[in-house]
């Protein structure tokens, strides 16, 4: 029995096979999923509805048709001019300097056929029953997109950054709570300035 | 300087397979940390579109999803091929999503029941109009966060 003095060592080979098996019941099971997306608040669900006084300057419709085409305002528009026509409508500023209402952050054209100012302007948002959900993530991304741009400027304008640099950097789980509560603040701020007004028409339910 | 050149044998020595295991050990721990369990399978087409302007959702346990979408070729038969919203794991009408959220929101903690947000994982090509309805039920239910969730990518690519 002297010969038991070494231990023998254990086979480490099949350690490998062991973490490939696992590895792949994993890549099996699981998957990768998205988890970003375009944040939407849906308004209040009232049973009346509420009538409000509304100047039809201030109102910016935008009709998606069946096809995926666009009628901005009465008229074809394509979805490569939408940003900017939406941009133009809502940076508008139409009431002019000494007047109540007048928006002195605006860089628009004061047209007093658009809108009076951001906090007015209105984009009503209507789509067919038929139109693809493709075509209306489009639209809506390019509406996002244009406050984004928008607000980015206000920002940077105000405090050097940028809107979505300061709302990301919010979200991060490394910031401080300082830092956070600073950011909110000139988020909320500028959110303000430019508020995110998009209604949306209710279509009529399916006649079964 | 004969101590730096001292042996010089013939055969090459064998490639070490002792840090294979490491090697595998951490791809896992990797796809063990950026997937999540499949909880439900999937049982509509779920091509989502593409957007740049997005945000992350923020927390996992927050988010109650409602996937719609052509019912996938297994179950087109039985199902036909208009667009149909599936939760949890079973096909449903617009008129059960109000139920399905209250049922969601109940089992989720009391302090996170009035921060959920819903994911809409939606079928590009699905319609409108049952996207609407679906709006219409979770305003029922006061679920007024909504997420549109997408890809990341050029939005003029949902548009052809």
């Amino acid at each position: 029995m002297g010969r038991r003095t070494k231990m023998p060592g254990v086979n480490a080979g099949s350690m490998a096979d062991i973490a490939f098996l696992l590895l792949i019941f994993f890549l099996v099971t699981t998957s990768i999923e998205t988890d970003a997306g375009l944040d939407r608040r849906l308004p209040r669900e009232n049973k009346d509805s509420v009538v409000v006084d509304y100047h039809k300057r201030n109102i910016l419709p935008i009709l998606i048709g069946k096809n995926g085409d666009l009628m901005v305002k009465e008229e074809l528009a394509s979805l490569g001019e939408l940003r900017a026509f939406v941009r133009a409508f809502i940076d508008n500023g139409g009431i002019l300097e000494g007047n109540q209402g007048h928006c002195g952050y605006c860089g628009g054209e004061a047209d007093p056929e658009s809108s009076d100012n951001p906090l007015k302007a209105v984009i009503a948002l209507n789509s067919h029953r038929e139109t693809k959900y493709g075509v209306y993530i489009a639209v809506q991304n390019e509406l996002v997109g244009a406050y984004n741009e928008l607000r980015d400027r206000e920002a940077q304008h105000l405090y050097q950054k940028n809107f979505t640099d300061m709302d990301r950097e919010y979200h991060r789980p490394e910031t401080t709570a300082e830092a956070k509560a600073d950011l909110r603040n000139k988020i909320k701020y500028i959110r303000g300035l430019y508020p995110l007004n998009i209604v949306e028409l209710p279509q009529q339910q399916k006649s079964e | 300087m004969s101590k730096f050149a001292k042996k010089k044998s013939g055969d090459l020595p064998a490639v070490s397979t002792a840090s294979l295991p490491d090697i595998v050990f951490m791809l896992l721990f990797f796809f063990m940390t950026v997937t999540v369990m499949k909880d439900s399978s999937l049982k509509v087409e779920n091509v989502l579109p593409n957007a740049n302007e997005i945000k992350k959702l923020e927390k996992k346990d927050r988010v109650i999803t409602i996937y719609v979408g052509a019912p996938t070729r297994e179950y087109a038969k039985v199902y036909g091929t208009e667009p149909k919203i599936q939760l949890n794991d079973k096909f449903a009408n617009a008129s059960d999503v109000g139920d399905y959220i209250l049922m969601e929101r109940a089992k989720k903690p009391q302090e996170l029941q009035n921060v959920l947000t819903t994911s809409l994982k939606v079928d590009k090509n699905a319609n409108m109009g049952l996207i609407s309805d679906i709006k219409q039920e979770l305003r029922k239910v006061n679920a007024l966060k909504v997420n549109y969730t997408t890809y990341e990518g050029d939005a003029f690519n949902n548009v052809d």
